[in-house]
């Protein structure tokens, strides 16, 4: 009863086409934002800020990047933590050996480098599909770990192989606390959700799905599939890499090469699976599943079996239960959480009346 | 049920899920007065779960048995919070964040058991003001208390471990004049921890003449086949094992025997040698020395331990058989010295019974002064070296035994011994440290 299109009417092409046509919507992501941007930082404590909302945005905007790769273009990728890596280490030495470059260019600079060796990689899918194109992006995963592992320049000599993230400065301001980082990595990842749902609605993103439905149709429609292809590389990659500086520089601050493992690239692949393949909400809700379900598995059973129960089983129940969740959402809802949202939302069309 | 009912329960069972978690805040609990509060970041699922049972398994053990017999130190109550890290970085961090503050008490100490665990939450420290106490782990520069006032290693760190791994061998050898034009292989798993000890061994091998190989192995280590075919073709004399997890460690066995590598020359790192390591490879690891910050037997306080703790049914450990070996005692000896430094703590802010801040702690770890008198007091003789901490030397006693397993168990092939040259080892630590403060523009503290 609430939640109604009804009387809301599009007068112009402009209103047609925006993001948000209904006025509930905008008032609810108005409401989202201000939670975000306002009352989280005032009122939510270091834990939550620091070890629930950085490390759950960051991945969010990566899987976000692999969702625009796999669910919209339709190239199953599985290098997405080597890409982070190539943002995170490239972030590092442009602060280390670029004086007085600012932090956001750093970033910016990052996410490029880690995009041009996105369409290095990207390349293969010209000639293969599916599972052998994942086969031949694993590639990217291995190569840029064990180059950043081989040559000590990219670490600075670090003896052990570790790079400290420098502090984030902007407009000569350091950004130090746990707040401040988490505006930091809120602002870019806003900005850069709101970018690709701005993509996935316009002529880039009906490009990418249409390589996905049918790549011969899409190519008999006059679409060039080298460039469709390595668009979206480049730009999964990009949002990869800037995720990685991110999670290097907002939320770890201590990270070696090997942080970046092919099991990062599974749960990020996860992540988009269960949120929902080529949507802009999904990685949201899946990076929250895969990132926070355990982590409050452990919570509560401490908080409620406490020390009645063995650890050590309490421990390996947490992973039972989450692989059962991981198991009936698929079952239940293959198109992720993302559908759920939107069966929700049609469902508050009637509420609370039954017809 | 039908597809849309399930789908209702679903939904349903999400929210139902939402509440909980809304109601049930990591701060819920309150604490009590005069209790010390520690934070326990516990290991016990995946490939590191031997190592992570058996550790958090002996501090628990030992903070119950500190209460159960003598009340608490001074009176005050120790209490705890477990946190299940899975050996992973990120993980590590969260679990840190989580465990910082209970209620009105805050974590004086965090103990990571593991490098990768150490180098994520080490920069957090001074800050937060956490004693970072690395027990025989992490990052080795740490070591000089002028650039780390808050990072302390009291069981030894990886470049004393290799120095006295390398002498192990020139005394088999006959002397180090013998290990000139002799190939020692650094076997290790490709992280941080595995690269630790690198620095100081490189140094050694130049001035000893010794040609050094480094292979890397690619966590989670399972497969080794290639590079134990490599140590064959490099004819190595030697190999120093730096593995982890119970799986990778007794695969470079297996692998070791299939080439025909004899295992009496080849030597484990303290984190990798334990019975959890040796048992699964059988009889192949026979001969296999591990140099053991902590060795593993029934000492009078693990004998203490197991009928106050476990007599009472309050232990933590599932497998009984697992009291005395090594991890365990390492977890053991890692807690008495937190309960060491709580005392010194409220001695030296004329606290008795009462409730110490991380400032103070940290005041107390840094004078732990562990005479061989004091190991006999609480009951370790023998289990770990004696040392004393100093404003600028926050590592422990530097000295390691090596032990040999014979099928069975461990025997003790070495006294406690150090590095031969420790003053080099030093000079490597103030440098590498000197390096870090220069480029993280850090003032070294003055310390007199």
């Amino acid at each position: 009863m609430f939640y109604r299109e009804a009387g809301q009417y599009a007068s112009s092409y402009a209103q047609d086409r925006q993001l948000l046509t209904l006025r509930q919507d905008k008032l609810g992501m108005l409401i989202l934002m201000a939670i975000g941007f306002v009352a989280t930082p005032l009122w939510a404590s270091d834990y939550w800020i620091s070890a629930i909302m950085i490390p759950w945005l960051i991945l969010a905007l990566v899987a976000l990047g692999q969702n625009i790769l796999m669910g919209y273009a339709g190239q199953l990728s599985l290098g997405s933590a080597g890409f982070m890596a190539a943002g995170a280490f490239a972030c590092y030495n442009l602060i280390l050996r670029v004086p007085g470059i600012p932090f956001v260019v750093a970033v910016i600079l990052s996410g490029l480098i880690a995009a041009v060796i996105g369409i290095l990689f990207g390349l293969p899918s010209l000639r293969i599909r599916g599972l052998y194109l994942a086969v031949a992006t694993l590639a990217s995963q291995f190569f840029i770990v064990w180059g950043l592992d081989k040559f000590g320049w990219f670490k600075n000599y670090d003896t052990s192989g570790i790079i400290n993230a420098q502090a984030i400065v902007i407009f000569g301001y350091t950004m130090g606390s746990p707040a401040q980082k988490y505006l930091v990595v809120l602002t870019i990842v806003a900005v850069m959700a709101l970018m690709a749902a701005n993509m996935a609605q316009g002529s880039i993103g009906r490009g990418w799905m249409a390589v996905r439905d049918m790549d011969v149709a899409a190519e008999a429609m006059g679409l060039s599939l080298l460039k469709t292809k390595l668009r979206a590389f480049a730009i999964s990659s990009f949002y990869c890499g800037v995720g990685g500086a991110l999670f290097l520089f907002a939320y770890l601050q201590t990270v070696e090469p090997a942080t970046f493992n092919i099991e990062l690239s599974f749960r990020i692949l996860f992540m988009v699976i269960i949120g929902g393949l080529g949507t802009i909400l999904g990685p949201f809700l899946g990076s929250a599943f895969i990132l926070l379900l355990p982590i409050f598995l452990n919570i509560m059973f401490h908080a409620i079996l406490g020390r009645a129960v063995d650890a050590t089983i309490a421990s390996a129940l947490e992973q039972v239960i989450f692989g059962v969740l991981i198991i009936v959402f698929l079952i239940f809802e293959p198109l992720g959480l993302a559908r759920l949202w939107q069966v929700t939302k049609e469902r508050l069309r009637l509420w609370p009346f039954k017809y | 049920m039908n597809y849309q009912s399930i789908r209702n329960s679903v939904l349903r069972g999400l929210t139902a899920l939402g509440i909980t978690l809304a109601v049930i805040s990591p701060n819920a609990a309150m604490a009590q007065a005069q209790e010390q509060y520690f934070g326990i970041p516990s290991s016990r699922v995946g490939p590191y779960s031997a190592m992570g049972t058996g550790y958090y398994g002996g501090i628990i053990d030992y903070l119950n048995y500190v209460n159960m017999k003598f009340g608490g130190v001074g009176g005050v109550k120790l209490t705890w919070e477990e946190c299940e890290t899975e050996y992973n970085a990120a993980r590590t961090v969260e679990c840190y964040q989580r465990l910082l503050n209970k209620g009105t008490q805050k974590m004086v100490v965090f103990d990571t058991l593991g490098t990768p665990g150490a180098y994520a939450v080490i920069n957090r420290m001074e800050p937060d003001n956490v004693v970072l106490a690395q027990y025989g782990y992490g990052r080795t520069d740490a070591a000089d208390g002028t650039v780390w006032p808050w990072v302390f290693n009291a069981a030894g760190h990886y470049w004393g471990q290799v120095a006295v791994q390398l002498s192990f061998m020139a005394q088999q050898e006959g002397g180090i004049e013998k290990m000139k034009g002799k190939t020692v292989v650094h076997l290790h798993i490709d992280s941080a921890f595995g690269r630790e000890p690198l620095p100081a061994m490189r140094e050694i091998a130049k001035q000893w003449g010794v040609r050094l190989v480094e292979i890397a192995v690619p966590p989670p280590g399972l497969e080794q086949q290639s590079q134990w075919l490599q140590i064959r073709r490099e004819k190595a004399d030697w190999v120093t094992f730096w593995g982890a997890g119970s799986g990778m460690n007794s695969t470079a066995i297996t692998n070791a025997a299939r080439v025909g590598f004899p295992r009496n020359r080849m030597v484990y790192v303290s984190f990798g040698g334990a019975e959890e390591d040796m048992v699964p490879a059988g009889d192949a690891a026979k001969g296999t020395y591990v140099t053991a910050n902590a060795v593993p037997g029934k000492f009078p306080l693990i004998q203490d331990i197991e009928k106050v703790v476990y007599g009472a049914g309050k232990g933590n450990l599932q497998d009984k058989e697992r009291i005395g070996s090594v991890y365990y005692n390492r977890g053991v000896g890692a807690a008495a010295m937190w309960v060491e430094a709580l005392k010194n703590a409220q001695r030296i802010h004329k606290k008795p019974g009462k409730t110490v801040t991380g400032p103070e702690f940290r005041d107390g770890y840094e004078a732990l002064d562990i005479t061989d008198a004091k190991l006999k007091e609480i009951g370790i003789q023998g289990m770990s070296g004696p040392f004393k901490m100093s404003c600028t030397k926050h590592d422990g006693s530097e000295r390691f035994r090596v032990m040999q397993w014979d099928g069975t168990k461990f025997a003790l092939v070495t006294d406690w011994t150090g590095a031969p040259d420790p003053v080099f080892i030093r000079k490597l630590i103030e440098e590498s440290a000197a390096k870090f403060a220069g480029e993280n523009k850090i003032t070294p503290r003055k310390c007199s």
